[in-house]
């Protein structure tokens, strides 16, 4: 078995476009790193902060949403309030004390296997650098992060 | 988790079937393993059987399921197969024909997701497991459901008049059914109107394309509907509104008789862009050619004198039925209708952008377009072909293959049709001048019917061919005999030589390219593009005329590049799917929408904006909201949002994506730190 650190990321596919860019990867034979193991949705709109904090105290080291381009949602403009939950939740997992790196948002279109693909391969590679998260295991009294610090954090 | 719900799951009696799909799966991921690993870990999660098979798809592999179903008191239904987007309707009538509700039903994908994709069998194993596990996890929340039932508005939109679009009215209102023809230029016929001939037959594009296009314009089931543009589309399959916007005619055409006076005494001449490829001129009021259809002419109000400059009305003093009306306005109009079908054509490729080709530049490079209509009889020359000058006939003719195509610069794709096409000229110019013909190809395709044929009887006319890419057209003589000529600088890969070829007249086949405004018309109708522009298919084999967007068919050039009988093949196959929706009547629709508990309501109304469709409504005497489900169409957003987690999402409910959740993490790539379940 391998020394190295073997990522577990949750990625959330929109049924429209990732999912279907995901299929496509598949058809096409497009290869990437195993470590990610996608949840569809009717949309991004659909996904839950929430979501993403379970899939990260239960084990995941990162998590990857996708959804359709800007301009491009299936529902119009539902994308856009994916976009604006990202930007609050990526915030607050920060004010928590994990690394900004650890959630990504793509915009992947039914026609972007490749680029999918690409993503996920740059993501694993990412959170492998940044190592476990292990958030279950972590000191159960949380790190209250100085201002700076989160800043700090965020700017990185 | 509450114990309550431990001991109500615990009766869950659920079936995992895994597919090797032939090797497609089973060459990547050890099936076998899977198996096992299911039977024994998921024992405690309700997995009561766990079996793999060759072909689960197979008449033989669904009725394993169903006896299963039967005999063994299956509750749920897990298949780790291909993705849900081909084959979760096979596995959901597979228990529907069980007894067992079709919802209850969970296809993951461990072929597209996991076995193609990638190639280190120990790990895609693993992640075979841990999606298979988070297909239990998430089936042991599905809630049996019925499907959605949506009656069919028979009517439909065909949007496109060009040979795929009048295809599919005709079809369609031959049938007996109502159909409007939408159409942005004053006549329908589309780009077959301009060619002289087609290949490989020969026959005469406009003797081949004005009866349909007559029968289209005469048919009593047919609304045509020129100079007009669809501005809005609402609603869903079987039920649309779809605003068409008519721009004004500036004629009356319950008067006006075709007769043609206006387009004679109207003073001024525009270059016509669109129909002569700019190499003709029409008038400011026009009909595009004489056989349009309808027969009535439009007002260029652009180019109008009297629009621009207040004067002239001459068109409206010589109107024998006073037909003229310069008051005409841009009128809305609405229709109902329950599919639409999008036919909405090609742009050829701009051979500007290839510099060193000098279209633009040098006076004797011709397009595909522009060479379509100098042979033709009722073009700009009447068919001669003749030089820029517009009476020299050129004695040597060269023509360049895949201008814009099989191109890493431009456009990767092959253009289907040029080969053929470049073909075609070079007979024409064989047959009309005399002259020399030379082709320059990359390779010949001519892979369809009669098509080899007609190569072979163009080389047996003596047209030389020339493999390979030409890397400069250019007027500067270099060698005696250059002068006044222009060059064509190409290696010869078969001679394995430079070779430089003076040359008269220079025709570029332009490839086809999407619509300039692809991207809007799939952004207004809730399609998708690929890279190129191009619609995007349901399946690009199996189902090539419908779109991810139920009641929205495409057909023609709009889909990718094709020749005029795929085209007319395409337009016929999506006139039949419309035509299978309106005689069943209604159409059944995925049951995934959302609902409020009024009794968790709390009235904060943060869900009522979030809605792009209007379909959340606030009663204020109970201050509650509540999802019309009719409107609603299951995107999830007012579920992720509400606070109080009073609306649920069916399919996708929070419960169902939460277990799933778990389910995926039940164990990580190295296996080491494989965890309980938290509830388990």
């Amino acid at each position: 078995m391998s020394e190295t650190f073997e990522p577990v990321i949750i990625g959330f596919t929109c049924n429209w476009c990732s999912y279907r860019a995901a299929d496509l990867a598949g058809t096409a034979r497009v290869k990437y790193a195993p470590n990610v193991r996608l949840i569809r949705m009717m949309c991004s709109g659909r996904l839950d902060p929430t979501f993403v904090m379970k899939a990260l105290s239960g084990g995941a080291d990162g998590v990857l949403i996708t959804g359709c381009h800007p301009g491009e949602c299936h529902y119009i403009e539902q994308n856009y309030k994916a976009l604006r939950r990202f930007i609050l939740l990526k915030r607050t997992l920060t004010q928590m004390g994990i690394e900004p790196g650890r959630i990504k948002l793509v915009w992947a279109s039914a026609a972007e296997g490749v680029k999918l693909a690409e993503e996920i391969s740059k993501m694993v590679e990412e959170v492998r650098a940044l190592g476990p998260l292990n958030w279950n295991g972590h000191d159960q009294t949380f790190e209250v992060f100085e201002t700076s610090k989160v800043s700090e954090l965020e700017a990185a | 988790m509450s114990d309550e719900l431990n001991l109500e799951n615990a009766e869950e009696r659920i079936g995992v079937y895994i597919c090797h799909c032939g090797t497609n799966i089973a060459g990547t991921v050890d099936v076998a393993e899977v198996r096992e690993w299911a039977e024994k870990r998921l024992k405690s999660r309700g997995v009561v059987l766990a079996r793999d098979y060759k072909f689960m798809c197979s008449s033989l592999g669904q009725e394993l399921i169903e006896k299963d179903i039967t005999e063994n008191r299956l509750t749920r239904v897990v298949v780790a197969a291909c993705s849900p987007h081909l084959h979760e309707n096979t596995f959901r009538t597979a228990c529907k024909r069980a007894g067992l509700n079709p919802y209850l039903c969970e296809l993951v994908s461990i072929r597209e997701q996991v076995s193609w994709v990638h190639t280190d069998k120990h790990a895609a194993t693993d992640k075979a497991k841990a999606v298979l596990s988070g297909g239990v996890e998430r089936v042991r929340h599905h809630q049996p459901l019925e499907p959605l039932r949506v009656p069919i508005h028979p009517a439909t939109l065909v949007v496109g008049g060009g040979i795929a679009g009048i295809q599919t009215a005709l079809e369609i209102a031959d049938a007996g059914r109502r159909v409007y023809l939408v159409e942005r230029e004053p006549s329908i016929g589309g780009h077959m109107s301009q060619f002289d001939k087609t290949f490989p037959t020969l026959d005469c594009s406009a003797c081949i394309l004005t009866p349909k296009m007559v029968s289209a314009g005469m048919h009593p089931n047919i609304t045509l509907m020129t100079w007009s543009e669809v501005t809005k589309v609402d609603g869903y399959v079987g039920n649309f509104a779809v605003t068409i916007k008519q721009k004004a005619r500036c004629v009356k055409t319950d008067l006006c008789t075709g007769c043609g006076i206006c387009q004679e005494k109207c003073p001024k001449k525009v270059i016509d862009e669109v129909y002569e490829a700019g190499l003709g001129y029409r008038k400011a009021v026009y009909t595009p050619f004489p056989q349009a259809v309808p027969k009535f002419p439009v007002i260029d109000k652009p180019n109008c004198t009297y629009f621009q400059k207040g004067t002239c009305k001459a068109c409206e003093k010589f109107c024998p039925t006073n037909a003229i009306d310069f008051n005409q306005q841009d009128e809305l109009i609405t229709v109902e209708v329950g599919n639409i079908v999008l036919a909405t054509g090609y742009d050829l490729f701009d051979a500007r952008r290839i510099p060193h080709y000098g279209y633009g530049r040098l006076a004797n490079v011709f397009t595909s377009l522009e060479f379509e209509r100098l042979t033709n009889a009722a073009g700009p020359t009447n068919g001669n072909i003749v030089l820029r000058d517009g009476k020299t006939t050129p004695k040597v003719v060269g023509i360049v293959h895949c201008v814009g195509s099989r191109d890493r610069n431009y456009n990767n794709y092959c253009s289907a049709i040029c080969c053929m096409q470049s073909l075609k000229f070079a007979h024409l110019v064989k047959e009309r001048t005399g002259a020399t013909v030379y082709n320059f190809y990359i390779d010949m395709r001519t892979a369809a019917k009669a098509y080899d044929e007609f190569y072979q009887r163009v080389l047996e006319e003596g047209t030389l061919f020339v493999r390979g890419r030409v890397a400069e057209v250019t007027d500067a003589a270099r060698l005696p005999g250059e002068e006044g000529k222009l060059i064509i600088q190409v290696e010869d890969t078969l001679a394995g030589k430079q070779r430089r070829i003076p040359v008269d007249m220079v025709v570029l086949s332009a490839g086809l390219q999407s619509r300039h405004d692809s991207k809007e018309v799939a952004k207004l109708f809730g399609i998708s593009c690929s890279a190129d522009a191009w619609f995007i298919e349901k399946h690009p084999k199996l189902d090539p005329v419908s779109t991810m967007t139920d009641g929205v068919f495409i057909a023609g050039c709009c889909t990718g590049p094709k020749d005029i009988p795929n085209s007319v093949s395409q337009g016929a196959a999506a006139a039949a799917r419309v035509l299978t929706y309106i005689d069943r009547g209604e159409i059944t629709l995925e049951p995934v929408r959302a609902s409020i508990n009024e009794m968790k309501c709390s009235g904060c109304r943060i869900c009522n904006n979030l809605c792009p469709f209007n379909a959340i409504l606030f009663h204020a005497d109970r201050m509650v909201s509540e999802v019309n489900a009719a409107l609603c169409q299951g995107c999830g957003t007012c579920v992720a949002a509400c606070p109080a987690g009073a609306i649920s999402g069916t399919g996708f409910s929070n419960e169902q994506i939460m277990s799933q959740i778990e389910g995926l993490l039940l164990l990580n790539l190295n296996g080491a730190r494989e965890k309980e379940l938290a509830y388990a």
